[in-house]
């Protein structure tokens, strides 16, 4: 997929870390659109092996898109915005 | 009186406004940070978009909620991030978590749910693919964070969402590359006398269609979306036209979404009996007029008390809201009462007909492939589901995990009963709905204790 930054995007840059990689996200950006816009393509695995995940409902309701955040568990990342040194692990 | 408002979106907004009118000071609950709800959800901060850009044809009623949403924050106890996982009604306490890790308790005298709603989703080959999203979900993408879902979408589903998405994208410089409607437009245009109960929302549906046709994006009605492609990422859709021709479209994203089911977790908790509505094919808590219950003390408003939209949630809040003050003993206010009443009344009478207008395609929903996941938390297929028969869907949930997974059931469970249904020979109510388990989402280990 390419999550695709349309507009609205003269925002501060905010640097955080997705499986370790330095990646630049925006402030305001949620963890979701972070990694999808910086293009990891996919931000869990399925537990059942039938592929990667990206989110579905961009809501909190679905659940498919939880991510591991250092320091606070596990979260959801279309309902967490990214801050200043995150380290984001996809599960 | 001890007053608690679940959410803050327009029912939740109109609701609490009339309790705090009263003199009382609720308090004020919501899973996110801000109010507005997902319909009028507000971008984090820094964005600068205006709110034409943002909400369109609904600015000013989006602006004249926010600004009452402003007012009243610092009037009552209002606790953002903030998660009910379960409701005790006998004992009349909430179970609450916040920021994810904070429990608490909340009691009350009286409760308003204004849990709102989401996508109702038909399962298609492939949609579990990176870039598969909600109709909703593609909406909140590009109002809240200014992404688009791809940068040439595939829009797939029925009703006013899919044509306003669809616009949204082109005019902040996506391309949809197809908005395909399972609805045919003779069938949209027979139902469009009901319609007329609400002219300006008829005008704004034919608007829309327009504009896109003048931005040539392609549109097929009375069409048949057969499978995603592409492995791990979305590369084209799959359709079959009203003549049943078969058609690949390239595209790098689909956006799809049948209308929406309420968010009615909760209200089942709380021991609300439910109903079939037939007319929207949802389960909805069973309430009067004006958002009372069969549960002392309870009280639902918005989308969550059945799919009505943005303006009757309005209105339905503040109903709510009247009819708890005046089952308290509090004075009410008769004439807002009656004008509510009224307007009610009109809104439901056109909303009856928007749903006649985009029919969800039970047919679809029934023929989902037998090697197509249905329930994308616990990867069940539909064969696996039709292959137990079970004759009640919380039995075929025992037997195959159909909706035990993480998200409890609210993505699949609309299209398992209807394949379950389907597999069994009998109407889709027949085989019941999928109740709600504490807790509604999940939680960590330890913080329900």
């Amino acid at each position: 997929m390419t999550l695709t930054r349309l507009v609205d995007q003269d925002r501060a840059a905010v640097m955080l870390t997705v499986d370790g990689m330095e990646v630049a996200a925006k402030s305001g950006d949620t963890i979701l659109t972070a990694i999808l816009a910086a293009g990891f393509g996919f931000v869990r695995t399925s537990e059942f092996g039938d592929g990667p995940r990206a989110g579905f409902c961009w809501m909190g309701a679905c659940q498919d898109c939880w991510v591991m955040v250092e320091g606070a568990g596990v979260r959801r990342a279309c309902t967490t915005l990214v801050d200043a040194g995150m380290r984001v692990t996809r599960r | 009186m001890r007053v608690v408002v679940v959410g803050a979106g327009p029912a939740g907004v109109r609701a609490v406004e009339q309790v705090v009118r009263a003199g009382l000071t609720p308090v004020w609950i919501d899973e996110a940070s801000d109010g507005g709800g997902r319909v009028y959800q507000r971008p984090p901060k820094g964005f600068r978009r205006d709110q034409r850009a943002l909400y369109g044809a609904d600015a000013v009623r989006a602006h004249e909620l926010h600004r009452t949403f402003d007012a009243l924050r610092g009037r009552v106890e209002w606790r953002p991030d903030t998660l009910v996982w379960t409701v005790r009604p006998g004992e009349r306490v909430l179970h609450t978590l916040a920021r994810g890790t904070e429990a608490g308790e909340v009691p009350y005298d009286a409760l308003i749910l204004c849990t709102g709603a989401m996508d109702r989703v038909i399962p298609i080959p492939g949609w579990t693919t990176p870039g598969v999203a909600t109709l909703g979900g593609a909406q909140i993408a590009l109002k809240a964070q200014g992404v688009g879902i791809g940068a040439r979408p595939v829009f797939v589903g029925t009703g006013p969402l899919l044509w306003l998405a669809a616009l949204q994208y082109a005019k902040a410089g996506a391309k949809p590359a197809l908005v395909l409607d399972t609805t045919s437009f003779a069938h949209k245009v027979s139902s469009a006398w009901g319609l007329l109960w609400s002219p300006p929302t008829l005008l704004r549906g034919l608007r829309y269609t327009a504009a896109l046709r003048a931005r040539r994006v392609p549109i097929a009605e009375d069409a048949t979306p057969v499978a995603i492609e592409g492995e791990g990422r979305v590369t084209a859709l799959r359709w079959r036209d009203a003549g049943w021709r078969e058609h690949v479209t390239t595209c790098d994203a689909v956006a799809m979404g049948w209308g929406l089911k309420p968010e009615a977790q909760l209200a089942d908790l709380a021991g609300v009996p439910f109903v079939f509505d037939a007319a929207g094919r949802n389960w909805v808590p069973e309430r009067d007029a004006a958002g009372r219950t069969r549960v002392g003390g309870v009280y639902l408003a918005g989308d969550g008390a059945g799919i009505g939209g943005a303006e009757v949630a309005e209105l339905a809040g503040a109903r709510a809201a009247l009819a708890l003050l005046a089952d308290h003993g509090q004075p009410a206010d008769l004439v807002l009462v009656r004008h509510l009443d009224g307007r009610l009344r009109t809104e439901w009478r056109f909303r009856l007909a928007l749903e006649r207008a985009f029919p969800f395609p039970s047919r679809l929903a029934a023929s989902v492939p037998d090697d197509t996941i249905l329930c994308r938390c616990e990867s069940i297929t539909a064969g696996e589901l039709r292959e137990a028969a079970a004759t009640e869907i919380n039995r075929g949930k025992a037997l195959t995990r159909v909706g035990m997974g993480r998200c409890q059931g609210r993505v699949c469970g609309p299209p398992a009963a209807e394949v379950l249904a389907a597999r069994l020979g009998v109407p889709v109510e027949r085989v019941g709905r999928l109740r709600g388990q504490p807790p509604v989402k999940p939680i960590p280990i330890g913080a329900g204790t």
